[in-house]
């Protein structure tokens, strides 16, 4: 009988050959699919057993990876937390990542194509494999000072602070503001239990008001206007209507200035004073003379409508909504009806009037480096394109300097031209019922910027529905300004 | 060389062991070989040790010293009781169950991680557990090589084997679900804590059976046959036993509702009709009875559609059925070619990880080079029982060797052909690889056994314990006996003694 044992030999062969055969395919053919399968956690999971690098800003470590006893290995923690979890995000075992944490990944991780001869050597002496650095444009005097003039009265909203030249991000914060340190917790008790309540609480301490959220500008959207104003034909001059209300063209509806005064004394006020004193008729006026495209030319002009931008993290779109008909362009024109900008974009059309109508990307990674500190990597400034030549700027940095002088609320600096502009924002389904948001937007000093700021206070702050961007905002946007000149910007 | 030295030797057999040491062993080259299996497990222990960040603890060195001891007494057991026994079966056993020991050693970490993450308290260890069933299975090693003296005994015995064998298979599928159910498929007898697979031992005792009665059942096949000479099909009473092992085989599915078991008992029983009879046709009768049992099985039970479906596309019910495979073919894609190195994958997300899928824990950590290596390491294993059983002089000897080692590789093939989804899914363990007590205990047996046998076929007719009390005349007539089975075959044993 040794010929069919001989046989059954071969086909054992056969069996393993099959076997073998089989492997190949799901482990060469079919591996990439299975490896990169997005229920497949294994790639992730293998990110957490390296040591992450660290999140700095001008020496000040923010987030940090620190070797623990456990065999997770590596405990995520946070300075300071919630003053700059908008920036670093939070990094969660179960619950993914946000902010820088998620978006620089690939260089906190170590896998970005920058830390690649890193990669080799650690590969080539053994050692074990780290990610890179992150280094912030953020000033932390700047942004701690910011979101204590934020938490200290409970204010829910967002300060951003550009450095207007180079486009860097000083601070970027959001209120009400969560703390990180939970969520990395090696305990999934305490890490749910975190998820629980800052998914739970109201107002909403998870997204990042500054990028992810948009609101509507108000009166601050009137740079917009005179900005489009100035290069068609305008002069800061040229009069308008001074009127408490106007009718909206083809419409029954009325549109009316602050508390129903009229603009100045006489019965037709210059371009100057309406921006001074935020005449709302004014620029319905102004708005329904330039045109829908004139609006939108000169709003798309500063970024509004650009759904591409990343700071890395991605900013959501701002926008000035349909404009169907001269009623829609009036409206808008003071910032309400569709209009919704983000603190950023704010903050940007700002900067961008500070450096003489020259907008700079955004940005709040300033260097990348390896994990012995030593710079790979460093974020040049961007160009996002012009919004208006650099004399129309200096003419509105002139009238802006105006609004300023009218301005009431604490805090004006001595010595320190402030340029800026208020905003209150209706908004809700009964809009004269509900707290406004109120807005400060500037830059300073006025005649060399370093620092542009964007206030939003929502929902009126502490003083509900007497808040106005002057009372509320104001006082917080120049105790940022006056922190950003200090550090001799 | 040593074929003219042999002859020689018989006369010399009386005045002592002069002849000897012309004849080589194998005894160094084993003890070498498991030296380097020791050497590889404890290169891999290291590396588990090296990623998982670990000090060693008292634990871990105690169960690895249990490793080298168990070795260490196989070997000498060997040495004592089966001297002249194949050389590489027992290595490639150790560096099997070395392995093994590393990665459920390994799983046993992942879980200790999970459960401090949970804030659970710790698990048990299960490599002190599979250690602890190392050392029954090494018992029960020595125990066969010690009292099953050669081979043919067994053969004495073929019906108390099948009779138990088959309690065996039955019981837990006659008992209360409560103590044999476990997952579903009802293959357990579970005593308190601790339980035990009978099945594991039924496949070897029905082994023992089922070759015993086809080499009485052989004579009367080769008398039958020339009384039916140019006939194809085999008579219709002489199918009476592939319909007992097909019956058995869906008895099993039935009752016990285990796929794995009811394929591997009907595939090993084919496969010895067929080295029993050297007919082909039963092979092709067999796989129709499989194909005709597969396709009713498949319209009746559940849980085959169930496996088939899953088997098909296992993403299609990710969540809940599917989850297992998919997870597995995650980990072995993940793996690729080089794997993620020991102790650096996470094996833990397959369920079962350490028992019915510990080939897809191998894969991702060892990758494909790795799952070869140990595949081929299998395929020394069984090649090396299929030989012993070519080498072998006697029928018995010759199916037992070959059923034994067939049994081997068709587990192994259902297991990883399973779990890597080139066949529906199966509730089996990969011998000595897997954890699981009794797989590993029935196996140690079943290699004793196949040593018994290539310490037979290879051991110098002269050391044999018969050979010098029988007169020359009966020896004679074993050499008329061996032509008849293959003239080729007959000087090859012997002489060369299966020397590699």
């Amino acid at each position: 009988m040794n010929t069919p044992i001989r046989r059954i030999a071969i086909a054992v062969m056969a069996l393993v050959l099959l076997l073998l055969g089989n492997l190949t395919y799901v482990q060469v053919v079919k591996a990439g699919d299975y490896r990169d399968d997005p229920r497949n956690q294994r790639v992730l999971l293998a990110e957490y057993a390296r040591k992450r690098g660290q999140i700095s800003a001008d020496g000040q470590v923010l987030a940090q990876s620190v070797e623990t006893d456990d065999r997770l290995k590596y405990q995520r923690q946070y300075t300071d937390g919630p003053a700059y979890s908008p920036l670093t995000g939070y990094y969660s075992v179960i619950y993914s990542s946000s902010g820088i944490e998620r978006y620089a990944d690939p260089v906190l991780n170590g896998s970005d194509d920058r830390l690649f001869a890193r990669r080799l050597s650690d590969l080539i002496t053994g050692r074990d494999p780290s990610g890179g650095n992150v280094v912030l444009t953020v000033k932390p005097s700047v942004q701690e000072r910011a979101y204590e003039e934020m938490s200290k009265k409970g204010f829910e909203g967002a300060v951003v602070a550009l450095q207007p030249k180079t486009g860097e991000i000083l601070a970027m914060v959001s209120t009400p503001s969560f703390d990180p340190n939970p969520l990395a917790s090696h305990n999934s008790g305490t890490q749910q239990q975190a998820w629980k309540a800052d998914n739970a609480a109201d107002p909403a301490t998870l997204p990042n008001r500054a990028i992810d959220q948009t609101f509507p500008p108000g009166s601050t959207f009137k740079l917009v206007d005179t900005a489009a104003a100035l290069q068609n034909g305008y002069t800061p001059d040229s009069q308008l209507t001074a009127a408490p209300n106007i009718t909206l063209t083809g419409t029954n509806t009325t549109l009316e200035n602050y508390a129903g005064t009229q603009c100045g004394t006489g019965q037709t006020a210059s371009l100057r004073e309406a921006l001074a004193r935020s005449c709302n008729t004014a620029f319905a006026q102004l708005g329904g003379e330039l045109g829908a495209d004139k609006i939108r030319a000169q709003a798309d002009a500063f970024g509004i409508g650009r759904s591409d931008l990343s700071i890395p993290m991605p900013v959501t779109a701002s926008g000035v909504g349909d404009l169907p008909d001269t009623a829609a362009v009036q409206q808008s024109s003071i910032g309400q009806r569709d209009v919704r900008l983000t603190p950023l974009q704010n903050a940007m059309i700002v900067a961008s009037i500070a450096n003489g109508g020259q907008t700079m990307a955004p940005h709040l990674i300033k260097e990348v480096q390896g994990p012995n500190l030593d710079v790979i990597d460093t974020t040049e400034p961007d160009r996002l394109g012009r919004s208006m030549p650099a004399d129309v700027a200096s003419t509105l940095t002139d009238l802006m300097l105006g609004s300023e002088a009218r301005t009431s609320g604490g805090g004006k600096i001595t010595g320190v031209q402030i340029a800026s502009k208020t905003g209150t924002a209706e908004h809700g389904t009964d809009p004269k019922n509900t707290p406004p948001h109120a807005w400060y937007v500037a830059f300073a000093p006025a005649n060399d910027p370093q620092v542009a700021v964007a206030v939003l206070v929502e929902n009126g702050g502490d003083r509900a529905l007497e808040a106005t961007g002057g009372s509320v905002a104001a006082p917080i946007g120049r105790a940022v300004i006056a922190e950003a000149l200090r550090g001799g910007q | 060389m040593a074929a003219p030295g042999s002859g020689a030797a018989r006369p010399g057999a009386t005045n002592g062991r002069e002849g000897a040491p012309a004849l080589p062993t194998g005894r160094t080259i084993e003890l070498l070989l498991l030296v380097f299996a020791a050497v590889i497990v404890t290169g891999a222990l290291v590396l588990v040790e090296a990623n998982q960040e670990q000090e060693l603890t008292p634990t871990l060195l105690y169960v690895g010293l249990a490793y080298l001891v168990v070795l260490t007494l196989a070997h000498l057991a060997v040495r004592r009781f089966a001297p002249y026994a194949d050389p590489l079966i027992l290595p490639s056993v150790a560096l099997l169950n070395g392995l093994g020991l590393v990665m459920i050693h390994r799983l046993d970490l992942a879980d200790q991680d999970r459960a401090a993450l949970l804030g659970q308290p710790l698990p048990g260890s299960l490599v002190f557990k599979q250690i602890l069933w190392t050392a029954v299975g090494l018992a029960l090693f020595i125990a066969v090589l010690w009292r099953v003296k050669d081979h043919r005994t067994l053969a004495r015995y073929g019906f108390t084997c099948g009779f138990v064998g088959l309690v065996l298979l039955a019981l837990p599928g006659l008992l209360p679900s409560s103590i044999s159910e476990v997952n579903g498929a009802k293959l357990w007898i579970r005593i308190g804590g601790a339980g035990i697979q009978p099945g594991e031992f039924a496949k070897i005792l029905l082994i023992v059976f089922f070759a015993a009665f086809l080499v009485q059942k052989r004579d009367l096949f080769s008398t039958a046959g020339r009384r039916f000479l140019g006939m194809e099909l085999p008579r219709a009473r002489d199918l009476a036993p592939l319909l007992v092992a097909w019956g058995l085989s869906v008895g099993v599915l039935v009752v016990e509702r285990d796929l794995g078991s009811s394929l591997l008992f009907f595939g090993i029983l084919l496969v010895l009709l067929y080295a029993a009879t050297e007919r082909v046709s039963w092979m092709l009768i067999g796989l129709g009875f499989f194909v005709v049992g597969a396709l009713i099985a498949y319209q009746l039970f559940g849980h085959v559609q169930v496996r088939v479906q899953v088997w098909l596309d296992p993403f299609a019910d990710y969540a809940n059925r599917g989850y297992q495979i998919a997870q597995a073919l995650f980990g072995l894609g993940t793996g690729g070619v080089g794997g993620t190195g020991l102790g650096a994958g996470r094996p833990d997300l397959v369920p079962f990880a350490e028992s019915d899928f510990i080939w897809s824990s191998l894969g991702e950590e060892l990758g494909l080079i790795g799952l070869a290596s140990i595949l081929v390491v299998y395929l020394v294993l069984i090649t090396r029982g299929l030989r012993s059983a070519l080498a072998v002089r006697d029928s018995f000897g010759k199916l037992l060797a070959t059923g034994l080692s067939f049994a081997v590789a068709l587990q192994i093939f259902v297991v990883i052909g399973g779990v890597t989804k080139l066949i529906p899914l199966t509730g089996l363990t990969l011998p000595f690889l897997s954890y699981g007590g009794s797989s590993l205990v029935a196996n140690y047996a079943l290699v004793a056994m196949l040593l018994r046998i290539s310490n037979a076929a290879r051991a110098p007719l002269t050391r044999r314990p018969a050979a010098p009390a029988v007169p020359i005349a009966d020896a004679g007539t074993e050499l008329v006996q061996r032509p008849a089975v293959g003239p080729t075959t007959g000087p090859l044993p012997g002489p060369t003694g299966g020397r590699p």
